[in-house]
């Protein structure tokens, strides 16, 4: 029954796909309300968090607009190119991972940025699109599932951008793009037990990574989830008081622009990495389920078009980029509650900052580029 | 589960596919397929318990959250009540509170407190000793409470810190009323002063009572009543920033002031007594006689009280504090003088009562008088004697002779009994804190005090007034008025009001039993040192509009302080007997005692003068019942 289920699904995939005038210009037009309907909620949530900053609504909506441009310029390469071309954007955000350890400059022990006639950017953020190209196209040229020698290459891979990353040090980055990597791998088929390996290799690597790879502040914020309470003033602080403005919401939220924690400035970063916070006390557990409901209907279309990818490098690359864009919402939702140690990693979309808005567009355009394909 | 055993089955179909050399087979768009419907059940899974997660927090624990951010916003802050003000008899306001503005600091609220200090000392004028006091006061202070760096900020230093408050956390300018004195050195030992709260000064005190509140009564009445000047702390519920910026106040509980008091001082009289002193030091105390109250209290020099408010540098401290003239000392309470002849009508009464003298009784006074078989010669200030003198007389011209010899008959037991009666010795009872009871000397005194029997000579001394004897400007002016009620009087009291509720007098107390016939002898010697010709104080009977008594004192500078160094003039000034009188008026009818004293003034008539003059402005113009005059009419 399960195979009819699934062979139903394949031939869904392949058949009964109209074009209309939106599909001609390689845009999804669900896709694209959807994620519009998210831009809107995340300006209204930014203006609140930011205390009614034009400054930061003027900027944030200029984002928006880059984000779009690119978004539609994408979707309009075509998949043979973006299969043949996945080395360069890869071997170009190589090389500036490694120069970022040389010449890189940043705040707060950790080096980040490259700066280039006066303007920064963050190399590890071309790799969060580079990786899943890169491995779509490596693994969607080989039969399926990929042999040892094949998973191996792969691994090496995403390692390689997310050890440089993960050495900034920026442990969400790396976990993004290690994620994204990920996904092509286990969309492609790997064996069961390369994972069961690898997870359990990954296991044993725990005691290493604590005892040499992680820096002090990292291993803090560890300590801090286990016990926020430990170091009220200091490292706690930011998880007691993101999860006294969430908690505080209850079902319905104090309002917009009445949340307490976050007027009040409690709340650590609360229009960037913490506006879930804002999002939560204001608009209660009726506007977090919302908002989790969209993202779902989001990555569920992105899923629902990967599916209609015309060979294997589209769908891995397609299924990739929807499932990391979940892994941002659980990643940041999570640490943001209390569930997970705070990493850098913003809420897609809704969290003000214009680089992980143009990776994450340049992303849905590549998605929409393979996936709404001309036949 | 079942899904997930899948892949190996389909995994062992593509094996053969690889065979078939089919690329994007079928088989791998199937596997493909699977491998999302994992995932998207992973999706699903986690969305799950995300939701779960919050469900947790924003349902389950809501309760919890709420009661952690309404803790976080709200503050329960102090509010200091308004500190009483200090009125004189005619509602004149003595102490007042001025606003203020003022530099605080909550500490929690910063990260880095030094360099916060450091950049505030760039933008306005902090002084080391400033920051040093500021880093004392934070030793005792709540959680959140806000420490005070600097007062009496300027309109342009506001200005400056308006500008920069956002990047000042923790720092906050506030309005606060800081205590005035509007007659600065006037009434500054009467008043005293409220200043910084420092370690000591809350020990055995209720420290709640303090909260929000950072000065405290030092001095005077401000220390004597500072439970009832202080008034009941209030609070507010504010709700603050995360950098303790308040917000709103969410509600409140009104601070208790506290309550106003009403002196029986008079400020204008006071300001009599201090002109009448020309500039000297000493002191003048003058009491109602039916009251006790106080109606001038000056200790001159004085200082200005105001400089204590917010903190006194320590160039003008050091300046008061090593002055030779003692700014700070009040003389009124706490300066002990040899009481000197002032004490003669007092021990005339005890030589009347005990039938050592009548009024008649005559003594030899030839200037000189030698105990037996004792070589000393104790003279007269009057080198020629006064020929024969009876009480009448002695008193008059203040014959030191016949209280030698009658003293000497007379004994020592006889004198103490009567000495502490007028008061000598013994604390007044008024309404201030740290009066000195100075000395009246007897035998048990001695032999406790000293170690060393009483001695015949000493009796002498203590005749005079002095040796032994010690009294206060206060004292003396009980002594005054207890002989002008003939024994009778209240304590001494500054205060005749609490919140607009006059005090309760305590009942006068009869505290010299005597015949009327021997108090009218004293009392008829008193009026005789002023309107007779030979009276000491005759000098001052001129023009005036009622009668008066009194007696004239000239106190021997026992010791002068030795090994300082300044020029000889002073040195010589310094060496001078001090002046004293004591008096009151009218004197059938008195309702006016004074005491004077002038340091070093050498003639007892200048002190005498003094009193006329606070007499004369109190009978005649400022009293509430101002005496009709022959010529007034």
């Amino acid at each position: 029954m399960q195979n009819d289920f699934v062979r139903h699904l394949r031939q869904h995939s392949t058949g009964m796909y109209r074009k209309n005038r939106w599909q001609k210009l390689h845009l999804d037009m669900p896709l694209i309300l959807l994620l519009m309907l998210l831009c809107g909620i995340g300006l209204m949530v930014l203006y609140s968090a930011s205390e009614q900053s034009q400054h930061y609504l003027k900027r944030q909506m200029v984002f928006y607009a880059v984000g779009f441009v690119v978004m539609l310029v994408t979707a309009q390469l075509s998949p043979r190119l973006l299969a043949r071309w996945a080395l360069l954007p890869y071997a170009i955000g190589l090389l500036l991972l490694v120069a970022v350890l040389f010449f890189g400059v940043g705040a707060k022990g950790a080096q980040r940025w490259l700066e280039l006639g006066g303007f920064r950017f963050q190399p590890s953020e071309i790799m969060k699109v580079a990786v899943p190209l890169m491995l779509a196209s490596y693994l969607g040229q080989r039969h399926l599932p990929p042999t040892l020698r094949y998973v191996l290459a792969a691994l090496l891979m995403m390692v390689l951008p997310a050890l440089l990353v993960g050495l900034q040090p920026d442990l969400g980055t790396a976990l993004l793009i290690f994620a994204s990597g990920f996904f092509v791998l286990f969309l492609a088929g790997l064996h069961k037990r390369y994972m069961l390996g690898a997870g359990l290799l990954a296991m044993a690597a725990i005691p290493l990574f604590w005892l040499f790879l992680l820096h002090d502040y990292q291993k803090q914020r560890i300590l801090t989830l286990l016990d926020p309470q430990a170091d009220r003033l200091g490292s706690g602080w930011n998880i007691i008081q993101s999860t006294t403005a969430i908690g505080s919401g209850g079902w319905q939220g104090k309002g917009w622009m009445q949340g307490t924690q976050s007027q009040l400035d409690f709340l650590p970063e609360p229009h960037t990495d913490f506006i879930i916070a804002v999002f939560s006390e204001e608009f209660g557990l009726a506007g977090v389920l919302s908002l989790l409901g969209l993202y779902l209907l989001i990555v569920g279309r992105c899923l629902f078009l990967a599916l209609r990818a015309s060979n294997m490098f589209g769908r891995l690359l397609a299924g990739s980029i929807a499932l990391t864009f979940f892994v941002y919402v659980v990643v940041n939702m999570g640490m943001v509650s209390g569930v997970l140690p705070v990493v850098g990693v913003p809420l897609p979309l809704v969290s003000y900052g214009g680089t992980s808005i143009v990776t994450l567009m340049l992303g849905f355009g590549m998605l929409m580029a393979v996936c709404v394909d001309k036949r | 589960m079942r899904l997930l055993h899948l892949p190996s089955s389909v995994s062992h179909l593509s094996e053969r596919a690889i065979n078939q050399e089919l690329k994007d087979s079928q088989r791998e768009q199937s596997l493909y397929v699977l491998r999302l419907l994992v995932a998207a059940a992973v999706v699903l899974g986690l969305a799950l318990a995300l939701g779960l997660r919050y469900y947790s927090l924003q349902i389950e624990s809501h309760q919890h959250y709420v009661a952690a951010s309404e803790e976080n916003r709200v503050h329960v802050r102090p509010v200091a009540p308004i500190r009483g003000l200090i009125y004189d008899r005619n509602g004149e306001l003595l102490a007042d509170n001025r606003p203020s503005f003022i530099l605080r600091i909550v500490v929690e609220r910063t990260d880095d407190l030094d360099g916060l200090l450091a950049q505030l000392r760039q933008m306005v004028d902090i002084s080391d000793q400033q920051v040093a006091q500021f880093k004392k006061r934070l030793q005792r202070r709540h959680p959140y409470e806000a420490i005070a760096l600097r007062y009496n900020l300027s309109e342009r230093e506001r200005g400056i810190l308006a500008v920069d408050a956002h990047r000042l956390p923790g720092v906050e300018v506030a309005a606060q009323v800081v205590r005035y004195y509007p007659q600065k050195e006037r009434l500054a030992h009467v008043l005293g002063y409220v200043s910084r709260i420092s370690e000591g000064d809350l020990r055995g005190r209720d420290e709640q009572r303090y909260r929000g509140t950072d000065v405290i009564g030092k001095r005077g009445l401000e220390y004597h009543y500072e439970d009832i000047l202080l008034g009941g702390v209030g609070s507010e519920n504010v709700e603050t920033n995360s950098r303790g910026r308040v917000m709103r106040v969410l509600e409140r509980n009104d601070p208790q002031p506290g309550k106003n008091l009403q002196l029986f001082l008079d400020s204008r009289l006071q300001q009599v007594a201090l002109d009448a002193l020309q500039g000297e030091r000493g002191s003048v105390v003058a009491l109602d006689t039916t009251t006790g109250g106080v109606l001038a209290m000056v200790s001159a020099p004085g200082y200005d009280s105001n400089l204590f408010v917010t903190g006194i540098s320590h160039k003008d401290y050091g300046e008061l504090r090593d002055s030779l003239d003692k700014p700070l000392l009040n003389r009124t309470l706490q300066g002990t003088y040899p009481p000197a002849s002032t004490v003669k009508p007092a021990y005339g009464l005890a030589m009347l009562k005990s039938g050592v003298a009548t009024a008649n009784t005559e003594v030899w006074a030839p200037g000189h008088f030698r105990l037996p078989n004792i070589d000393h010669e104790y003279r007269c200030w009057e080198r020629r004697g006064h020929g024969h003198v009876n009480m009448r007389s002695a008193i008059q011209q203040s014959c030191d002779i016949y209280f030698y010899k009658l003293a000497y008959q007379m004994g020592i037991d006889q004198m103490a009994p009567m000495g502490r009666s007028v008061g000598l010795g013994q604390p007044t009872g008024i309404d201030m804190s740290g009066e000195k009871v100075g000395v009246m000397p007897s035998r048990e005194w001695k032999q406790g005090a000293r170690g060393v029997s009483w001695y015949h000579g000493d009796t002498i001394n203590a005749s005079i007034g002095q040796g032994f004897t010690a009294a206060t400007p206060l004292q003396l002016a009980v002594m005054a008025m207890r002989l002008a009620n003939r024994g009778e009087s209240r304590p001494p009291k500054l205060v005749q009001s609490v919140g607009g509720e006059p005090i309760d007098l305590e009942p006068p107390m009869q505290h010299i039993v005597a015949d009327s016939a021997h108090w009218d002898v004293v009392q008829g010697a008193m009026e005789s040192v002023i309107h007779t010709l030979k009276g000491t104080a005759n000098a001052v009977a001129k023009g005036l509009q009622y009668r008066m008594a009194g007696k004239t004192g000239t106190a021997q500078v026992v010791s002068i302080a030795q090994g300082e160094k300044y020029d000889a003039e002073i040195l010589t000034k310094r060496t001078l007997p001090h002046a004293l009188f004591i008096g009151y008026a009218p004197a059938d009818d008195p309702k006016i005692a004074v005491a004077v004293i002038i340091e070093n003034g050498e003639k007892s008539s200048r002190s005498a003068k003094v009193a006329r003059q606070v007499m004369d402005a109190w009978l005649l113009e400022y009293s509430d019942q101002p005496l009709v005059t022959d010529d007034g009419q």
